[in-house]
């Protein structure tokens, strides 16, 4: 994290000093977003933690939390592992180190004009694409010259075959921009306040099919194409199978991106493509475990090593969550399960099965391989690992186990009629009260979750301190 | 079999050399599916109702809609009664698409961690929404709502909102010259009608305050909607 050398612009070694600023900038951003996460929940079960401030509210640190996780701790990982892979599969350097330099500095100002302005209540208030029209503006610009970055990688490349982890890349590369500048468009009234140019129900399901997708192409596509890269690395095994990989790409890349009028069933959205949204949810199912069984039988052959090997424990959990959330999602989809689950605390353990259990343990997972082949140095305290792995593992599982109680109590509450054909909790509150245990529960989760992700920190720290990683120097790729 | 590995021919020998042309058939791919559900939302035929039984928000519910906004009620509150019998119940009748005609942005929220708002315009006091935004647990005991006392403080600008409904109707909303310079005037009309009914409640307010816009938004909130319903003006309810 310090004493990186200085750039030089040589084309016969890989550019890793990009990738340990991304890598650093994961570790930051990690922690700030996971303290946010950890603050609303305790202002959930407990309100004078609002602090009384207007920056300081549930309704304007959610959003913060919510960019900080994504955008910040999930982007931050997603480019350091594309830079640190890319650079290897297509045996080259990046096309241009400006390029590289202007994507991480100006998405790193992106975050921190983020952090000031969502706590300030200047939001355009769609989820996931709160931050207003002059940030958005310079996301998109960021955006352009991170894809001719990659798209001149590519044209530049010394190996002519693209693996699978390449088309993952792509897909993100190309459908974040589209989903992005589509949801965006809007007419400015002030500097900071605009107005989306589409109304109702249609700004509600453009914002929908943009915000599923930011799952869907953000925190799916770019780590199924990480998990194809790191985890054959990380278990020295090939993958299992290549047939598998290009029907289950094909599939999801398709599939995803009609997805999100899930989020919009039960409301006055036509029916037509409410029935769309649920039929290809779960029609989704299929690639996404598609996804999971070619990660996870992977490691054929070396599944005794995750006994050992707290890189490839991480993955295997991190893989398993991604199984378990693509499943539960599907199930959500369904009209009447999501009359139930939706609007309750129910969807927000589903997000953090696939938040903490997928994108945080793959990314600790790479992390943790990627620490000594970055600084040249081995992990300062190997065990410290295991333990992060342990706290988070059982931490992810406290913290569904008690959204999914708290999610089907008040479903159910909200629901329920008495004989006379009345409401059986008539009183709101009633219910409120009764969530107050499992939000402590919760906090109590994502606090292991918090201190693991802490001792990662310093045990990353230990390990580069006073390190001066030597430049790696790209093989001449054998003619094939 | 034979076909299937044609196929697996062509995608290694082909696509999986050829950048360019993966990535033209992975942007065909992912737009597919996003242009046949959004482009037909914008004709008569699929498209959500517009009725004219809706009329667009005056400058001080503008104003109210925007301190909603900035202050995330929409993180907590949802804005949609889904067809159920409970809901119909505990919030009243179900939303119709005509309703959100003139909602830029969309403010159906994902999460309700308070109750549903839809409904919520007529069903409490002024003096109700004055006294919870300054302590929720005034009014609503056990209450886990931030306070929002600073809203009882601070100004709204007219030249402020006068831009913001030039920019809303840029995007569609049908404001006449008139209603853009009549923008300070409705403001202080609508305004002084909020405070001359919170001073019977004994509360001294002014027209400018925020918490006067955000009690115009919210006591605004699902009422073109009831009355139509009521007058028999909707399509027929869904069967739920």
């Amino acid at each position: 994290m310090n004493s990186t050398p200085k750039v030089r612009a040589d084309a016969s070694v890989y550019d890793d000093d990009i990738v340990r600023k991304f890598f650093t900038a994961t570790v930051v951003w990690g922690v700030v977003g996971m303290l946010l996460g950890v603050i609303i929940a305790l202002q959930l079960a407990w309100w004078p933690a609002n602090l009384g401030l207007p920056w300081t509210t549930f309704g304007r640190l959610r959003p913060l939390h919510t960019n900080a996780v994504i955008f910040a701790f999930a982007g931050n990982i997603c480019f350091a592992g594309i830079y640190y892979s890319m650079q290897r599969l297509l045996k080259t350097r990046m096309y241009s180190d400006w390029m590289s330099r202007f994507h991480f500095w100006g998405w790193q100002l992106i975050i921190v004009s983020a952090a000031l302005t969502l706590p300030l209540g200047l939001t355009q208030s769609k989820e996931y694409a709160e931050l207003i029209w002059p940030i958005d503006v310079a996301i998109a610009v960021v955006w352009v010259v991170f894809a001719i970055n990659f798209f001149g990688t590519l044209a530049i490349r010394k190996v002519k075959h693209l693996y699978v982890a390449i088309w993952f890349y792509m897909s993100f590369v190309i459908t974040i921009a589209v989903l992005h500048i589509v949801n965006s468009l809007a007419i400015p009234a002030t500097l900071t306040r605009s107005y989306p140019v589409y109304a109702g129900l249609t700004d509600a399901l453009v914002q929908w099919w943009y915000g599923h997708n930011a799952v869907g192409f953000f925190l799916t596509t770019p780590f199924l194409g990480l998990m194809y890269y790191f985890l054959p690395r990380a278990a020295e095994r090939p993958v299992y199978s290549y047939r598998l990989s290009i029907i289950h790409f094909w599939a999801l890349v398709f599939l995803y991106i009609w997805t999100g009028p899930h989020h919009l069933l039960y409301s006055a959205l036509p029916d037509w493509a409410q029935t769309l949204g649920m039929v290809f949810s779960i029609m989704l199912l299929a690639p996404s475990w598609g996804g999971m069984l070619n990660g996870l039988l992977t490691l054929r052959g070396a599944w005794d090593r995750v006994r050992t090997d707290p890189v490839l424990k991480f993955m295997v959990v991190a893989v398993s969550f991604y199984g378990m959330s693509t499943f539960e999602g599907p199930m959500l989809a369904i009209r009447a399960v999501n009359g139930l689950g939706h609007y309750t605390n129910w969807i927000i353990g589903h997000v953090h099965s696939g938040a903490l259990g997928w994108v945080g343990m793959i990314t600790f997972g790479i992390l943790y391989w990627l620490v000594p082949r970055l600084w040249d140095r081995d992990l300062a305290y190997p065990k410290w690992a295991t333990t992060h792995f342990w706290l988070a593992t059982i931490g992810i599982v406290i913290y569904t186990v008690a959204m999914w109680v708290a999610g089907l109590t008040e479903g159910l509450m909200w629901r329920a009629v008495n004989d006379q054909g009345m409401l059986a909790n008539p009183a709101f509150m009633d219910i409120v009260h009764r969530l107050a245990p499992y939000y402590w529960l919760r906090l109590v989760g994502g606090s292991m979750y918090l201190i693991g992700l802490l001792m990662m920190v310093w045990n990353l720290i230990a390990t580069v301190r006073g390190a001066r990683p030597q430049e790696q120097a790209i093989p001449v790729p054998v003619v094939a | 079999m034979t076909d299937t590995t044609q196929k697996e021919r062509f995608h290694r020998r082909v696509l999986e050399n050829k950048a360019g042309l993966f990535a033209i058939v992975t942007t065909i791919v992912i737009s597919i599916g996003g242009i046949v559900e959004i482009v037909p939302m914008f004709t008569k035929v699929a498209g959500p109702e517009t009725p004219d039984w809706v009329s667009p928000y005056t400058p001080l519910e503008v104003a109210g809609r925007d301190i909603y906004i900035r202050e995330g009620c929409y993180v907590c509150h949802s804005q949609m009664v889904r067809p159920m019998r409970a809901e119909l119940l505990r919030y009243g009748e179900w939303t119709r698409a005509g309703e959100y005609r003139y909602d830029h942005p969309f403010l159906l929220g994902s999460r309700r961690i308070g109750p549903d708002l839809q409904r919520v315009g007529g069903k409490y006091p002024d003096a109700w929404h004055f006294e919870h935004m300054r302590d929720p647990r005034s009014t609503s005991p056990g209450s886990v709502m931030p306070t929002y006392k600073w809203l009882h403080e601070r100004h709204i600008d007219a030249a402020d909102v006068r831009a913001s409904v030039v920019a809303l109707r840029k995007v569609g909303v049908p404001y006449t010259n008139a209603d853009v310079d009549g923008v300070a005037a409705s403001i202080a009309q609508q305004g002084q009608g909020i405070v001359a009914r919170l001073a019977t409640a004994g509360i001294q307010t002014e027209p400018d305050r925020e918490i006067v816009a955000l009690i115009a938004y919210l006591q605004r909130l699902g009422v073109d909607g009831r009355r139509a319903i009521e007058a028999g003006l909707t399509a027929p309810t869904k069967a739920e």
